[in-house]
């Protein structure tokens, strides 16, 4: 039967989504709407037409459910093949498992966070379209944090370092660098929040992070990594473009906002360099086969991509952060700082570390002419002495860590490698210590803030790093082991040289079960 | 390289992460739900005091009178990670797009008649609203809560209120043009009918333990919000009179009612199992807000049923009690 | 000074027409392949329109579904249902 059809208004995307969206909102009348959404005037952000923002994207649930549905079918088949053909044993080296452990330990705690505060702040904008933008973002890092743990779950099954990676995350010395990170800017205020997270970390930095994780995982034989990290990167896309509204939004509401979101930039730009640190050194030193140095990423997605938004930026009145300064100078010192300090101090780590090898050590100086050689190399080689004469070195003290970035005091001064830099300041009676000027900026404008950090050091002298019911005044009390012990590091297993570890020794069994014929 | 590699056995060294296996009671395979819930949330070290309430650590247990001593108890029986989750919801939406193509297509809204159209309209319309303040709320859960075995699925909670307000959207533009959807904002906002439930609504905004939440919103009000509406008007009486295509439209909403049901038990369930004070915090909850969330759906009851509406929110209010007995609560 | 967009897609089979219409459509664009990956980068501004790509493919198509092979971008977003559009320019 044939019926006749009212031709309706067709309405393009933006109109419906609009209706999808912000049409769901009210004023309302039964609760004042500052008591409903009570969080986000505290820092200073003048918003006085919300009607300005654009969403970012527009993709209503339905849609939404069907593309991400698409997406994780194709994800989990490859991880399931990856797992039952033990793809593990076809990766390039032994070795590269190491950066899968950092990943599980080091970010997929991170990517819960983000899953947390992006919920949290899409309960406390007051506008609709920021607050659906934010939940959905929400949504999408609890994929990234669970695909993450699924995927490296069958590595786990095999190798050590990955088994206690919550524990490990809440407590072990490295991974307060992170975890700290992150709590600083889900304890800021939601304006903060979204600018540290949505514009610095994920616009800004993630193809830093991006580049060196899931090229390195393609080019050493790792499916599943490089698989979920493509599959992650596609929600990124959508993250970046809510990252660079949030921004555009905020600047264009009122020009006090500018001096408040520069300071932000200023921060949290620094905040996640000094967090890349971690990536930096996984990039040059833990990939058996490389894709990228550290200096080359820096420069095609910081100085040039970044450079083009800071340009967009400038007709707010936003500059570079001033810390991009040192961040260039450090920029061929970073991933050597990092390693040297990693291999002198892997008895509190939870994943194996190496010396160079010679031609490690010549692409290293191909990549950095003007420094490793000069003042890198010589260590490697006294180390590659110790190690030959059955005297590896191992640096066992506690190490003074800084008060904000929590990275063990190990950096030079810039523009000077051959000297330590520290910084301090005093507050309230007691002294702190800082790795750099911007980290000692940072203290001092949140002071309260970070007299909190909880510093792992200080924590173990504290007698916080021991397991309930340990008792120090015992005899033979060894402060050391029963760290480890709290800290559920099995040593000899999970921390220490890779050459001659457990994990070396069975890749290289099972490898060779796996090409033989009987 | 290539290689051939035959399948050889080799022995893993463990199971699954220590601290599912703790959970699990000891090491062994784990699923996907278990290795993507159970622990997740940190629980220890936390560095700083939010900015934005510093009277509690940014994960605290004390955001509700709640006590647990295991949040992990929270367990969903659905056993979603967000790939189970978007895939369940991704088959569901495509039952839907089939079924709003369906009427479209055959010119069915067209032919429904004017009365049913307009109750159509009138009533779940401003529904949509109602939706948005379910997506907030169980947002709120999702953000404050304790522990990823009840916040993870709250999430998931918020964004499928957040589809249905856009399936209520899409009712709306399939039976009428987009001006109806301001009349029924401006229904919402003003029409008498409407304002007892907009003020339950707007009083949960302001409601700061998460927990009493979770009972006012999904178990309580939803829980009698979708049997009557969906279930009863739309699927019984709607059908009947020649509206078969507006339950057609709304099928997402009736299913989707009928499983996260079984969720929202279980979490009950387990809280009262937990704690020998949960039992009858949660009992003094529902006594709470049970007669305001009927007496503001009393009027939606009236649009639907007339007469038999009196009749109807008495039985639903009975079953609501029965389900809360089932697991557990002390009234 | 006009600042560079990019876009980058999974390289596969569902990108292979989207990527051919990319580049008709924008005649100033450069493709850069990488491992199990393109990345299409233009000066200024990069448009992708939904009628190239129906031409291609055969079939309706629905730009959203770009998202499913997104993985990176740089520049501001513009989304309609008939062109998506990455720009500095104002």
């Amino acid at each position: 039967m044939d019926m006749p059809v009212t031709k309706k208004k067709k309405l393009g995307l933006k109109e419906r989504y609009a209706l999808m969206t912000r049409g769901l909102g009210w004023e309302p009348s039964y609760q004042p709407i500052d008591d409903i959404f009570p969080m986000d005037r505290f820092e200073g952000i003048k918003i006085h037409d919300w009607d300005a923002w654009e969403d970012p994207f527009r993709l209503t649930m339905d849609a939404y459910w069907k593309y991400q549905a698409e997406k994780e079918r194709k994800l989990y088949a490859i991880v399931d093949a990856f797992a039952q053909s033990n793809g593990h044993l076809t990766l390039s080296d032994a070795r590269y498992i190491n950066t899968v452990k950092l990943f599980v330990n080091g970010f997929a705690p991170l990517e819960y966070m983000s899953h947390r505060g992006f919920a949290h702040i899409g309960r406390q904008f007051r506008d609709v379209g920021p607050r659906v933008a934010c939940m959905m973002q929400s949504l999408d890092e609890m994929r990234h944090s669970q695909t993450q743990i699924h995927a490296i779950s069958n590595y786990n099954r095999y190798y050590s370092g990955m088994a206690e990676f919550r524990h490990h995350h809440d407590y072990l010395p490295y991974l307060q660098v992170p975890k700290s990170f992150f709590e600083d800017a889900a304890t800021g205020g939601p304006f903060e929040f979204i600018v540290a997270i949505g514009f610095a970390f994920e616009y800004v930095l993630t193809n830093l992070v991006f580049v060196p994780f899931i090229s390195g995982a393609a080019y050493n034989g790792d499916m599943g990594a490089m698989t979920f990290g493509f599959s992650a990167q596609s929600d990124e896309a959508r993250h970046m473009t809510l990252g660079l509204e949030v921004i555009k939004f905020v600047l264009e509401q009122d020009p006090v906002n500018v001096p408040i979101v520069q300071k932000w930039l200023n921060k949290w730009t620094w905040r996640g360099v000094r967090l890349l640190t971690l990536v930096a050194m996984m990039q040059d030193y833990m990939l058996p086969k490389r894709v990228m140095s550290w200096a080359e990423a820096w420069e095609i997605y910081f100085e040039e991509n970044c450079g083009a938004l800071f340009r967009d930026l400038a007709r707010y009145g936003i500059v570079m952060p001033p810390c991009v300064e040192q961040i260039r100078l450090e920029r061929d010192h970073l991933s050597h700082i990092a390693w040297c300090h990693f291999y002198q101090a892997r008895g509190t780590s939870d994943f194996h570390v190496w010396l160079p090898s010679k031609e490690d050590m010549d692409w290293l100086s191909a990549k950095y002419p003007d420094t490793f050689d000069r003042y890198y190399r010589p260590r490697y080689e006294y180390w590659a002495k110790c190690e030959a004469e059955g005297k590896p070195f191992e640096a066992t003290a506690v190490p003074m860590q800084c008060q904000v970035c929590q990275i063990p005091m190990m950096f030079t001064e810039p523009g000077d490698p051959l000297t330590l830099c520290q910084r301090h300041a005093d507050y309230k009676g007691e002294q702190y210590h800082f790795c750099s000027d911007h980290c000692r900026d940072i203290f001092e404008d949140e002071p309260e803030k970070f007299i909190q950090s909880k510093i792992a050091g200080h924590e173990v002298f504290k007698g916080n790093a021991f397991r309930p019911g340990t008792d120090p005044t015992a005899e033979g009390f060894n402060p050391a082991a029963e760290a480890l012990a709290f800290f559920r590091i099995e040593h000899g297993r999970d921390n220490g040289l890779h050459n001659g570890s457990t994990d070396e020794r069975n890749f290289a069994l099972w490898r060779g079960l796996a090409k033989a014929n009987d | 390289m290539q290689m051939d590699l035959r399948t050889v056995t080799i022995a893993p060294q463990r199971q699954t992460y220590g601290h599912v296996a703790r959970h699990i009671g000891g090491d062994k395979p784990a699923s996907r739900y278990q290795e993507g819930t159970i622990g997740l949330q940190t629980t220890g070290n936390q560095h700083y005091r939010p900015l934005w309430d510093p009277a509690h650590d940014y994960f605290d247990e004390s955001r509700t009178k709640l006590k647990m001593a295991d949040w992990y108890a929270f367990r969903d029986p659905r056993q979603y990670y967000y790939g189970s989750y978007v895939l369940a919801r991704a088959r569901q939406q495509e039952a839907a797009e089939a079924a709003f193509d369906f009427v479209e297509t055959r010119g069915l809204a067209d032919a429904l008649p004017d009365d049913i159209r307009a109750l159509a309209l009138d009533l779940i319309l401003p529904l949509r609203h109602v939706a948005w303040g379910a997506s907030m709320n169980n947002d709120f859960i999702a953000a404050y809560g304790y522990g990823t075995g009840i916040t993870q699925p709250a999430l998931y909670y918020a964004m499928d209120q957040l589809g249905i307000a856009q399936f209520d959207t899409r009712l709306g533009l399939l039976l009428a043009e987009p001006e109806a959807l301001d009349a029924a904002k401006e229904a919402w906002l003003h029409d008498v009918r409407w304002q007892s439930l907009r003020r339950l609504v707007e009083d949960l905004f302001v409601e700061q333990d998460w927990f009493e939440l979770f009972v006012a919103q999904d178990l309580v009000l939803d829980g009698l919000l979708y049997p009557l509406v969906f279930q009863t008007i739309v699927d019984g009486d709607l059908a009947q009179r020649g509206g078969a295509a507006v339950a057609m439209v709304t099928q997402f909403q009736n299913e989707w009612a009928a499983e996260t049901r079984k969720w929202v038990d279980a979490q009950i369930k387990a809280a009262c199992a937990d704690d020998a004070g949960n039992a009858a915090l949660i009992g003094q909850w529902i006594a709470k807000w049970t007669p305001r969330a009927a007496a503001a759906l009393c009027p939606l009851a009236e649009m639907g049923l007339g007469d038999r509406s009196a009749a109807v929110m008495d039985e639903l209010c009975a079953a609501l009690d029965a389900r809360a007995a089932r697991a557990g609560v002390r009234a | 000074m006009s600042s560079t967009v990019f876009l980058a897609l999974q390289a596969n089979d569902d990108t292979r027409h989207v990527i051919d219409a990319i580049m008709a459509d924008n005649p100033a664009a450069s493709l850069d392949p990488q491992p199990a990956m393109v990345r299409i980068t233009a000066p200024g501004t990069l448009v992708v329109r939904r009628e190239t790509i129906e031409e291609l493919v055969g079939r309706d198509f629905d730009l959203q579904e770009l998202h499913v092979n997104m993985i990176s971008l740089s520049g501001r977003v513009d989304e309609t249902d008939d062109i998506f559009t990455l720009s500095w320019d104002r």
